[in-house]
């Protein structure tokens, strides 16, 4: 077991699994000996070499459309898009071809697109961008993304080994903002598994990435201060979403939180509260609310983005609104 | 072959009855559904009445020119379904008439489910799904249920305030109230019982009227209200009133209070406290009137008015000018809860000297409230609503209401009804931040 970041969990999953598996190979921009734009591949190319962890062209279609080529003939490609918000140049590549060929031709395209995602950073509108809710809807992908080191080790693991493509949602906020144990031994976690941080019989917060660490403040907030016990689940997987799990969770309190850093409208929240009012209507002591992004490009002034993310303070004012209701 | 009773249609809300003016079809004819059957004339028009179904005009019950009450059976067609009653003039057909029923049968049976559906609620409060789903599993009947008191939103029932009352109730603090389905809870203030009065009945037929009788309570207030008009000459003031200060206090100061106190801090004690300085001010305020004397009251008993369940109630609170704020709270609170609990004494509800009506809780902006007699002026509070205000000519966003004094004027002019409103809208505005409980 030891304490690590965010960031070096998901670069050793990285590691661990090329050590593994010599079909796993990296492409992407940047990443070989300038060890990627967040160096989460550093020292990577010295170890593995040229042909394992390629400098790619500046083109993201031709990095998604060389890894979905690759994992067709058997190989294990994870590909970095080097600020998630680059990921609609291959966007093609990903919708029509990676999500569609083992449905079509019976091949399988067991790949890894990893999309350092959000903002809190002060990127900008090009350098922000959650855009989990343009692949949500796409038959044939999965979709992770980790909240912590432990998750993101151990999901990067299970994106590596899952036969379908899977993007990799990860948080540039997290990635040293974060500390948290990981064990040394080989794990992986279950995609399409969410996973409860925090109990609680009040309110039910659903939640994933970066959101995750200020819904568990704003429950402990609500706890100390009006006795309110909120849980709090980590979606952990978005697609196939924890059905079961979430469902449950919004009978058992009633009253239903959904958070989430992308923008509000036609985001994953949506989908979820759709999904517990067909399922759990008779439950439901509040309607659902969602506290979300704005639906705006990210502002690049800070006082702005402050304004338009999700925040503790937000999802206290939220919890407070469900539990007086 | 089956018979379908053709009726006398309802032609309008107001009209009681009407009056055949032709068959168009003779017993023994062929008639197609919606195909004009007969004419009629009622008080506001005359109208052609399409048929109810396919079939034979098998009988005319109700010959021309005749007047008959709405609803009354004209004639029977027969057709291949169930007998059923039809009435025609709905414009779109009774779906009962429409499907022919395999065998003859008046009355539809219910549904019968596991779990009966409650009751629609008479009072028309929410209820979440989740507090129909237990009321419904723990067996707690609709009339029951608009008795609990709710600690949500608005007096909302919430999760926690019916798993109380369930808990309660199995442990046999509470008694499940008789199931008396006449025991509708009507809306607040019109809680009045269904009667039958031949003379009126006839004037005002039904299912078309209902005709209740006035409760005591109700026939006092009108009674107090039309004296109260004409005894006093009314005058409205209206003021603006900057609550953004009050509510900041509120707020700030809500949670601390409410685990210290057991109640919730409501802005009706800052108002009361404003009142009670004011008058302090403005004694002519708190005065009466007999003949040409003028009655001056050296203590301050303010009333305050409720919409309760049977009607307006003005529960005081007495000496209000000797109590500090955490006093009127209290004071406040306790006859809140005595009203709601049906606890007060007639000595709670006399010898008012002025009185505060709260009509902003329903979302009134501005009222102009009557007076409650003998006393000569009313103040009533707007709801409170975020506006944009300009101050020292910067636009900012503050919470404001109006507040309106009516006023007797008899005895208190514009300019004493004015500064005395303005009195309580300063108090307000500048309230103490650092007011500690």
């Amino acid at each position: 077991m030891a304490t690590m970041t965010y960031i070096e969990a998901l670069s050793k999953g990285m590691w661990e699994e090329m050590e593994r598996d010599r079909s796993v190979f990296l492409i992407g921009e940047d990443i070989g000996a300038y060890g990627g734009a967040f160096k989460a591949t550093k020292g990577f190319q010295q170890h593995f070499g040229e042909e394992r962890v390629i400098d790619a062209t500046l083109s993201e279609a031709a990095i998604i459309g060389a890894a979905t080529g690759a994992a067709v003939v058997g190989m294990r490609p994870i590909a970095e898009m080097q600020f998630a918000d680059f990921v609609t140049c291959g966007f093609n590549q990903i919708v029509t071809n990676a999500a569609k060929t083992h449905y079509r031709w019976n091949l399988p395209v067991p790949m890894v697109v990893r999309l350092p995602s959000g903002g809190y950073i002060h990127g900008g509108p090009y350098h922000s961008t959650n855009p989990e809710g343009w692949f949500f809807h796409v038959p044939g992908l999965k979709i992770v993304a980790p909240s912590t080191p432990y998750d993101a080790k151990g999901l990067m693991k299970a994106a590596v080994r899952d036969n379908n493509p899977v993007l990799y949602f990860e948080y540039k906020y997290l990635y040293r903002r974060i500390k948290g144990e990981v064990p040394d031994e080989d794990y992986s976690i279950e995609i399409g598994k969410g996973d409860v941080k925090r109990e609680g019989s009040d309110i039910v917060i659903f939640t994933y990435g970066s959101t995750v660490h200020h819904s568990l403040e704003a429950a402990e907030i609500l706890s100390k201060e009006d006795g309110v016990e909120t849980m709090v689940v980590d979606l952990r997987t978005l697609l196939p979403l924890d059905k079961e799990l979430i469902i449950n969770s919004a009978k058992s309190t009633g009253k239903v939180l959904i958070v989430h850093e992308d923008t509000l409208t036609g985001g994953i929240g949506a989908e979820i509260a759709a999904l517990i009012s067909e399922n759990a209507f008779k439950f439901l002591d509040a309607p659902i609310r969602r506290v979300a992004s704005l639906d705006t490009p990210v502002p690049f002034a800070p006082p702005l983005e402050e304004y338009f993310l999700p925040d503790t303070n937000k999802i206290v004012k939220a919890l407070r609104e469900l539990s007086s209701f | 072959m089956a018979r379908i009773e053709v009726v006398m249609p309802q032609m309008g809300e107001s009209i009681a009855e009407g009056t055949i003016v032709k068959w168009h079809k003779k017993v023994g004819d062929k008639v197609k559904k919606d195909e004009t059957l007969l004419e009629i004339s009622t008080d506001k028009v005359d109208s052609e009445i399409p048929s109810p179904a396919a079939g034979v005009l098998a009988e005319i019950v109700i010959p021309e020119q005749k007047t008959v009450a709405v609803r009354t059976i004209i004639a029977y067609l027969e057709t291949e379904g169930g007998v059923v009653t039809a009435e025609p003039a709905k414009p779109t057909a009774n779906p009962l008439a429409e499907a022919p029923k395999p065998v003859a049968a008046t009355v539809v049976p219910p549904v019968v489910t596991a779990v009966k559906p409650l009751a629609a609620p008479a009072s028309g409060r929410f209820y979440s799904p989740l507090v129909l789903n237990i009321a419904r599993e723990e067996g707690v009947a609709m009339t029951e249920l608009e008795l609990i008191p709710g600690t949500g939103d608005g007096g909302r029932v919430s999760k926690k305030d019916i798993l109380a009352y369930v808990v309660a109730k199995k442990s046999g603090a509470v008694a499940a109230p008789a199931a008396t389905p006449a025991l509708k809870a009507a809306p607040v203030g019109i809680v009045a019982k269904p009667v039958d009065v031949p003379e009126l009945r006839a004037k005002y037929p039904a299912p078309n009227f209902e005709i209740l009788q006035m409760s005591n309570v109700l026939q006092k207030m009108a009674e107090h209200m039309v004296k109260s008009v004409q005894t006093s000459p009314h005058v409205a003031a209206i003021h603006e009133v900057d609550m953004t200060n009050v509510a900041k206090h509120r707020s700030a100061h809500a949670v601390e209070f409410e685990k210290k106190e057991g109640f919730k801090l409501t802005f009706t004690p800052y108002i009361v406290d404003a009142v009670a300085k004011a008058i302090k001010k403005y004694p002519l305020i708190n005065t009466s009137i007999e003949g040409d004397k003028i009655i001056k009251k050296n203590f301050t008993n303010i009333g305050i008015a409720v919409a309760a369940e049977n009607g307006l109630i003005v529960p005081v609170i007495k000496n209000a000018e000797e109590k500090n704020f955490l006093g009127l709270a209290r004071a406040v609170n306790d006859l809140a809860t005595r009203t709601r609990t049906k606890k007060l004494t007639p000595d709670d509800i006399q010898g008012g000297t002025f009185t505060i009506s709260n009509y902003g809780v329903f979302g009134t902006l501005i009222g102009t409230p009557i007076i409650n007699q003998p006393q000569v002026a009313i103040l009533g509070t707007g709801a409170i609503k975020k506006r944009v205000a300009v101050i020292d000519d910067a636009i900012a966003i503050r919470s404001i209401a109006y507040f309106t004094l009516s006023f007797d004027h008899r005895i208190v002019d514009g300019a004493l009804g004015g500064m005395f409103l303005e009195e309580i809208v300063q108090y307000l505005q500048n309230f103490d931040m650092n007011l500690k409980f």
